[in-house]
């Protein structure tokens, strides 16, 4: 495998992370080679939140080991993280609405012109610039002084992955960014992640959204009550198995079997016909 | 513009947005609409009793220039998101420092003018650090300041001077050349006027003029512009991606100081005395004029073009309501009223600059 060969730009071994007695992540091991896209799947309270945040610096691993291009690292703050190539695009995205995209995208590492005190921000190159960046993801940004806030949803998500790209993350951790949107803005949101996976970014999708992962991922990790279920290539995992890991398949049929006991009436009956269907969808 | 690298259809959307809309991102615009309409009643109501006149308008300037150097300093800490309510005690006690050291105890106008500045400038490097240690809000912070301020200012006059106001600064030492710069005025002969009088603009215009250009330049032209309305935008974002927000405040926090010195030194050297009780109340007039300019409460969103021209409408409707010979005390509910027309007007603007499609 041409994989193993190569240093992987982020490697975790056997990571765990305590919170008092709460055993937040125990011995959680990942491997993310550049050009890769890894999707980190589970239900509510797998421990993805507590993952990516040591991930990104936030929280320090009690246990384990966490190599950037195979050296040993311990940020101490997502600032750390950062310079180190790893950049995380939270839900509640860092971009402010009432500022434009070219002041957003540029915001804390302003191009400057000029010299002594005539150094000024350069906001034509910023513009240039970002509209420039836009367009690699596809994205045909009219103005780009047009404030943020009237950008869509999936839109400030690109914006905000463009900017994370532009300053050279290596790894782009992207919590949830689908999570709030329509199905044709997540899409756009999933051709962004498709476009940095081809610049040869290493992406971390975290979602709850099987239908979001499988198309984009390369590699699935499904982690349940702080432990990983493994990590799969897509030859190994079918979408239906993926599902049933991830929630737990048995619980939704144990759910139906419960409903369909109750179902005295008509509703419920349908309900549960449709919770059928919806499981056989997945 | 940058629009000869792109590609055609993306330069004809730009086009088609239409200059009217790129006014309206604007946060001034409110205010110069205001001030248009502030002046044109004034002219139709008291344009015969001398509100159009030479002198009438030297007057107007005069006073929209005191508190506009502050409220365009106070504009710039607001779009920061944060409050300088200390401002105004500050003016009353940086002129004292300068009246006292230069009376009493017979030092040169310049040195006591420097003197007066670092204590103001040391005053607003510790309302910003106190209010970047204790996170607390700065309105809470700079109330504080602003009746300790007071106290002191009061409290130290009375214990050195026996007094609460000094004069006689006009005759101190290096009085004149420092006259120039703070206390000088440029008179002009009232063409209309047939008896041959003189109208006095005051340097102070001049100044407000350059502190409005230079704060303007500053918001959006630098970084710490960017900086400034990314803080008050949203502070934890800014500072994730690597924005100095502590610093920065605190040299906003300094800026409004040093404006509020200026407002003194100005006050102190045209009139050749200064009063414990001088600025009180201005740390809200200025907050009105940054709120008339187009400058959000909430931060994030304003401008010093905007400030400036909200200082002149309170300039104009303060000495028009003079010139009109209402009582003056109506003064104050226009000027509320006004304050409420502004949050409005400004909401709707926002609103229109950034969520509209």
């Amino acid at each position: 495998m041409a994989d193993e060969s190569r240093v992987p730009v982020l490697e975790i071994v056997n990571i765990s992370k305590y919170f008092g007695s709460v055993i937040a992540l125990k011995d959680v091991s990942l491997r993310l080679m550049s050009g890769e896209v890894l999707c980190l799947l589970g239900d509510n309270g797998a421990g993805k939140s507590t993952l990516i945040k040591t991930l990104s610096g936030v929280h320090q691993p009690d246990e384990g080991e966490y190599l950037v291009e195979g050296k040993p690292v311990a940020f101490t703050s997502p600032r750390d993280a950062l310079a180190h190539g790893i950049a995380t695009v939270y839900q509640d995205l860092a971009m402010i609405p009432l500022m434009s995209i070219a002041r957003n995208f540029f915001l804390g590492s302003e191009p400057t012109t000029g010299w002594g005190i005539f150094k000024r921000f350069d906001i034509k190159k910023a513009g240039e610039i970002a509209r420039n960046e836009m367009s690699k993801m596809g994205i045909d940004i009219r103005d780009p002084e047009q404030a943020v806030g009237t950008l869509s949803g999936g839109e400030r998500q690109s914006v905000a992955i463009a900017r994370a790209v532009y300053f050279g993350a290596k790894v782009l951790i992207l919590d949830e960014p689908t999570s709030a949107l329509g199905v044709k803005q997540a899409g756009t949101v999933l051709r962004y992640i498709a476009k940095a996976r081809a610049q040869g970014v290493a992406v971390i999708f975290i979602t709850h959204n099987p239908h979001h992962a499988y198309p984009i991922g390369d590699k699935f990790t499904i982690l349940k009550r702080g432990r990983t279920l493994g990590t799969f290539t897509k030859h190994d995992l079918s979408r239906d198995e993926m599902v049933r890991m991830m929630s737990g398949g048995e619980e939704l049929e144990a759910l139906e079997h419960e409903l369909r006991e109750y179902s005295a009436d008509k509703t419920l009956e349908g309900y549960a016909d449709a919770l059928k269907q919806e499981s056989e969808a997945l | 513009m940058a629009s000869e690298t792109l590609t055609p259809a993306a330069d004809e959307r730009v086009r088609r947005q239409g200059i009217l809309r790129k006014l309206l991102r604007r946060p001034e615009l409110g205010a110069i609409g205001g001030t248009i309409l502030v002046w044109l009643f004034f002219a139709v109501v008291a344009g015969d009793t001398g509100f159009l006149s030479l002198r009438g308008t030297a007057n107007y300037l005069g006073v929209a220039a005191e508190l506009g150097i502050l409220a365009i300093a106070v504009a710039m800490l607001m779009i920061a998101g944060e409050f300088d309510l200390s401002v105004g005690s500050m003016i009353g006690g940086t002129g004292m420092i300068t009246a006292i050291l230069t009376v009493q105890f017979g030092w040169n106008v310049w040195a006591a003018v420097g003197v007066s500045l670092i204590a103001a400038l040391a005053v607003g490097a510790i309302n910003g650090f106190l209010v970047n240690r204790t996170k607390l809000p700065s309105f809470i912070i700079t109330l504080a300041t602003l009746f300790i301020i007071r106290g002191l200012t009061v409290g130290l006059t009375r214990l050195i001077t026996g007094r609460t106001q000094v004069g006689g600064v006009k005759e101190a030492l290096g009085y004149d050349s420092a006259a120039t710069f703070f206390a000088n005025s440029l008179s002009i002969v009232d063409p209309t006027s047939s008896r041959g009088v003189e109208a006095q603009f005051p340097i102070s215009i001049l100044w407000w003029v350059l502190i409005a250009l230079v704060a303007t330049y500053v918001l959006l032209r630098t970084r710490p512009g960017n900086w400034i309305f990314g803080i008050g935008g949203d502070e934890s974002a800014a500072r994730n991606v690597g924005v100095p927000v502590n610093r920065t405040k605190v040299i906003l926090f300094m800026t409004t100081a040093a404006a509020a010195w200026l407002v003194a030194t100005i006050q102190v050297l045209s009139t050749g005395g200064a009063d414990t009780l001088r600025g009180q109340q201005r740390e809200f007039y200025a907050i009105i004029a940054a709120v008339i300019g187009g400058t959000l409460l909430t931060g994030g969103y304003g401008s010093a073009i905007g400030a400036l021209f909200g200082a002149l409408i309170y300039g104009m409707v303060q000495q028009g309501i003079v010139f009109t010979g209402i009582d003056s005390d109506w003064f104050l509910v226009f000027m509320g009223a006004m304050l409420i027309i502004a949050v409005l007007v400004n909401n709707y603007i926002r609103k229109q600059a950034s969520e509209a499609k």
